[in-house]
């Protein structure tokens, strides 16, 4: 009787050490093989495993093994009917001696004998198959006892919840890199629409053409300038390339005159802002701010744009990124009534406006990019596809822009207000 | 590197008996590392095995475990094992759970 409570004791010792180390989960590999051990210990087991069962499979890989020797399989299959009654018995020790019926323990059959296999323990948990324990003579060469089979059970549905629990968190890990793909899927698609967008809109236009993309790849520029994180400036270039699709309801008489045009046009025109808002506000972005990037594309800091009028602090960031991009593209390309112009006139231009039509650091950071290409510290040369060798790599550029970057310090938001002299913004 | 300094500091060899230390490594996962050592002493040729509880106060589940895979990996080699040092305590559990039927007491 005394031997029985030591047994008891030491059994229920084991059984509280398994429960903490399902708990903890620090790794999945050494929590099977402590637990494998703890059953093993706790009744004095010669040798046994734990396996976990492939539902697709249809199979047992063992996770564990202790004293099966390289000849016993690491995999063992089971069949239909095997899975049924292992599901009919539950969680409950099986004896190999008296199963010989099921297929598995005929296939099996000589591996188990050759180990002495005495118990199979399907770990039933939730009426699914999740493993199997198998388990070896005792070292007493006894037969299992009845409460000691219920502490095999016992111990089996904390491996069978360890498990179920590394079960659940593969599917979610792999669920969670499947939609990230999706999502990355969409993006793609999202980023090509927009692309193919563009190029829909400056078809309208055959004196700008390529204008809305360029317009993308120089606010892809500043923004990345700016060391925005990888989505961010994925969204100011879908700002740029989106910021004239209101232009598609405007009359293509009056976006290709060759001449300027008057009021009543130039009203129509100037209707493209707040259209394009219109067009892309329903839309759901991935990018925020690409509506109000359209809207506001042509306002100005000292609040002579349009539509609005708004000053420097109420134009959103994200159009003053457009407007600098859509204006340098109006001053670099020919058009209708007005030749390009040359890259340091641009340059100057653009230091000139800062902090009437422009915001300063924009400019700095726009010029800073233009800088470190010609001096040849970036790679990828977008300013020279863009625009060409010739007309940006011309003589003096880079002591001018070093020279303007110097120049232009930190500029007070309230400087503009004090200006009178506008900037040389794009005609649209 | 860890299994050299086990050999350093757990075995001792005198011809063809090798003395373990159990220590306290006995009852966590490292323990692993005794019964690999143990093993690869009985392919070479090992033939009586001394584990020493000197050092050994309380031994749990997974020190039980161990030593039963070293007792069968001795049993499969044909070589003895001689417990020695057991407090009464440890005794009575090995009693209890058969490892005494495989080893000799000492
Ligand atoms: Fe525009």
């Amino acid at each position: 009787m005394i031997e029985e409570r030591t047994k008891l004791v030491h059994a229920f010792g084991a059984l509280a050490e398994l429960g903490q180390e399902v708990a903890n989960r620090h790794n999945f590999q050494e929590t099977i093989r402590t637990s494998l051990h703890l059953i093993s210990g706790a009744l004095g087991i010669m040798r046994g495993g734990v396996a976990r069962y492939s539902r697709y499979g249809h199979e047992l890989n063992m996770l564990a093994v202790r004293g099966l020797g390289d000849d016993f399989p690491l995999s063992l299959s089971l069949c239909l009917e095997d899975e049924r009654q292992f599901l009919t018995n539950g969680l409950n020790p099986i004896e190999t001696s008296h199963a010989r019926v099921l297929p598995f323990f005929q296939v099996y059959d000589r591996s188990f004998e050759s180990r002495r296999i005495e118990l199979f323990v399907p770990l039933v948990i939730r009426d699914e198959i999740v493993g199997a324990i198998f388990l070896g003579e005792k070292a007493t060469g006894e037969t299992y006892s009845s409460y000691e089979k219920e502490i095999i059970c016992a111990m089996g549905r904390h491996i069978g919840v360890a498990v179920a629990q590394r079960n659940l968190m593969a599917e979610i890990e792999r669920q969670t890199a499947e939609n990230r793909k999706l999502f990355d899927d969409l993006r793609t698609t999202y980023n090509d629409t927009v692309k193919a967008f563009a190029a829909a809109i400056d078809c309208k236009d055959k004196y700008t053409e390529g204008h809305s993309v360029r317009v993308g790849r120089y606010s892809e520029i500043i923004a990345a300038e700016l060391e925005w994180g990888t989505a961010e400036v994925e969204g100011a270039a879908t700002a740029g390339y989106l910021h004239d699709v209101g232009k598609l309801t405007v009359e293509r008489k009056i976006i290709n005159a060759p001449y300027r045009i008057n009021a009543k046009e130039s009203a129509e025109l100037n209707k493209h802002p707040a259209v394009g808002y219109e067009i892309l506000q329903p839309i759901h972005h991935p990018y925020t701010d690409v509506p109000l990037a359209a809207k506001y594309h042509h306002e100005r800091l000292d609040g002579r744009g349009y539509p609005d009028g708004l000053y420097d602090r109420e134009i959103p960031y994200i159009a003053k990124i457009v407007n600098l991009a859509d204006s340098f593209d109006a001053m670099t390309t020919d058009r209708p009534y007005k030749a390009r112009r040359q890259a340091p006139d641009v340059v100057e231009d653009l230091k000139r406006n800062a902090g009437k039509q422009f915001a300063p650091e924009l400019v700095t950071a726009f010029l800073r990019g233009m800088l470190r290409e010609i001096s040849g510290d970036a790679k990828d040369k977008k300013f020279r596809r863009l625009l060409g060798r010739e007309y940006m790599e011309t003589e003096g550029m880079v002591p001018l822009l070093r020279k303007t970057l110097n120049e232009m310090k930190p500029t007070s938001s309230l400087t503009y207000i004090a200006a009178s002299v506008g900037g040389d913004g794009p005609r649209h | 590197m860890i299994a050299e300094n086990l050999s350093e500091s757990s075995f001792e060899n005198s011809s063809n008996t090798f003395v373990v230390h159990a220590g306290d490594y006995l009852n966590k996962l490292s323990g692993e590392k005794i019964e690999r050592e143990c093993k690869i002493r009985l392919e070479q040729g090992c033939k009586e095995l001394v584990v020493d509880f000197s050092q050994t106060e309380i031994i749990n589940s997974i020190g039980i475990s161990i030593l039963l895979g070293v007792i069968d990996s001795a049993e499969n080699l044909g070589a003895k094992i001689i417990f020695s040092d057991l407090n009464a305590e440890s005794i009575e559990l090995f009693e209890m759970l058969g490892l005494t039927k495989h080893v000799t007491i000492a």
